[in-house]
């Protein structure tokens, strides 16, 4: 775990990840908050706290007397929330840390041809 | 939420010493806590107090809603884990687990022996023949196994290895989904254990100074790093925590920062980097000593 963001997101964007990433593939059941507590070695209230947050925002639901389920669509959303922030976190640091060592927005756009194709 | 403890107004004094000093907080049911200080902070005198093993000079303490001292109803319910227990001089180790469930009503036989199994503990050994961490992992047993739904942890580990202690972790953990009850540790090994708990109580000579859920206090705090010009205009209106520098470099603690605030930082050429609840603990409770002077 990192310690610089609480462990609630850490364990929802690790939920998200799977998700964006099709391990957790849509209608199936997450884990329990006591396997996602017992795996990550973190309190379960904070793992509940963690699942919470993504059934407010659609992307699991509740099944009375089973589990949590990710949502249909759940991957499209996330898909979409992510690249909105991607710009904010990946593309403007990088742009900052290129002008402090001097590499011009050309130099830039051939590094990333460059490391694609390498 | 039910409330396990409610203290009002707590003191105790040792002639010319307060160990704690007009103390009050509530302890909800069903959560692990952790009780965090230095050595001599006051945390075994409090947890004394709240197991009524001592008389309070002065204040209130009600746990499952009755004065502890004296009262069978309230400490059956308890189990409380010291760091200095003693057993009698002759005991072998399974005479430890054989008495141990006349004590608590909750006791699983199966759990003890699975975790005795797991410690390696030798059962016909002599306690006074055990080692450190032996001895520990036998009140870590018993404290795990009495399932009291109020379970104090004083220091259980001293001399458990790495590999004990991450047993007891996990245990305690797995046990505590299984069947919640409250959890009270109080340890030093701030780190290890920070993930493990619900809420945070941080006491200082005497005083509750921190009285905070894990989870905000785990974002409550951020190190800024810079150029002094810089970190000092990004700081400036800000409540600083520590301070730290080395010539045109400096180092600044302080309150947790919005990802907006962090690009901006981020922008302004400066380094974010995380507080963790052992690091934050200790500027809280070493505040004067190593205070940068800024006026300088």
């Amino acid at each position: 775990m990192d310690e610089s963001r609480p462990i609630f997101l850490q364990i929802a964007g690790q939920i998200e990840n799977d998700i964006i990433a099709g391990v957790m593939s849509e209608e199936t059941q997450v884990p329990s908050t006591n396997e996602l507590a017992a795996f990550y070695r973190i309190n379960p209230a904070t793992a509940l706290k963690g699942v919470s947050l993504l059934v407010d925002n659609g992307i699991l639901y509740k099944k009375r007397g089973i589990g949590m389920f990710v949502s249909t669509g759940a991957q499209a959303q996330l898909i979409g929330t992510r690249r909105d922030e991607f710009a904010a976190e990946f593309v403007r640091p990088l742009l900052t840390e290129a002008a402090k060592l001097g590499i011009s927005t050309e130099q830039l756009t051939d590094m990333i041809r460059k490391e694609k194709t390498s | 939420m039910t409330k396990v403890i409610e203290v009002s107004g707590l003191s105790k004094r040792f002639g010319a010493v307060t160990a704690v000093d007009d103390v009050s907080f509530t302890v909800e049911e069903n959560k692990i806590y952790g009780l965090l200080g230095r050595n001599g902070a006051g945390k075994t005198t409090l947890m004394q107090l709240l197991t009524g093993q001592d008389f309070a000079t002065s204040g209130s303490i009600q746990v499952f809603g009755q004065s502890p001292v004296e009262n069978a109803t309230v400490l059956q319910n308890i189990s409380f884990i010291k760091e200095s227990q003693r057993y009698p001089e002759d005991f072998k180790v399974k005479h430890v687990f054989r008495s141990a469930p006349w004590f608590f009503a909750n006791w699983d036989q199966e759990f003890a022996e699975q975790l005795i199994a797991d410690f390696r503990l030798p059962l016909d050994r002599r306690i006074k023949k055990l080692s450190r961490g032996q001895l520990s992992s036998i009140g870590v047993i018993v404290g795990l196994a009495s399932r009291a739904p109020l379970t104090f942890f004083d220091e259980p580990y001293l001399g458990l290895d790495a590999v004990a202690r991450q047993i007891f972790y996990d245990r305690l953990l797995a046990d505590y989904a299984e069947h919640p009850r409250t959890v009270i540790l109080s340890t030093h090994l701030i780190d290890e254990v920070a993930n493990l708990l619900e809420h945070v109580l941080v006491i200082d000579e005497g005083r509750i100074i921190i009285d905070e859920d894990a989870e905000t206090l785990r974002g409550s705090a951020t190190s800024v790093v810079g150029t002094r010009t810089a970190v000092e205009a990004f700081v400036a209106d800000r409540e600083v925590l520590h301070r730290d520098g080395i010539g045109g470099l400096a180092s600044v603690t302080i309150a947790g920062l919005s990802p907006a605030e962090r690009r901006d930082a981020a922008a302004a050429g400066l380094e974010l980097s995380p507080v963790s609840l052992q690091q934050l603990i200790i500027r809280r409770t070493n505040t004067s000593e190593k205070e940068f002077e800024v006026s300088a």
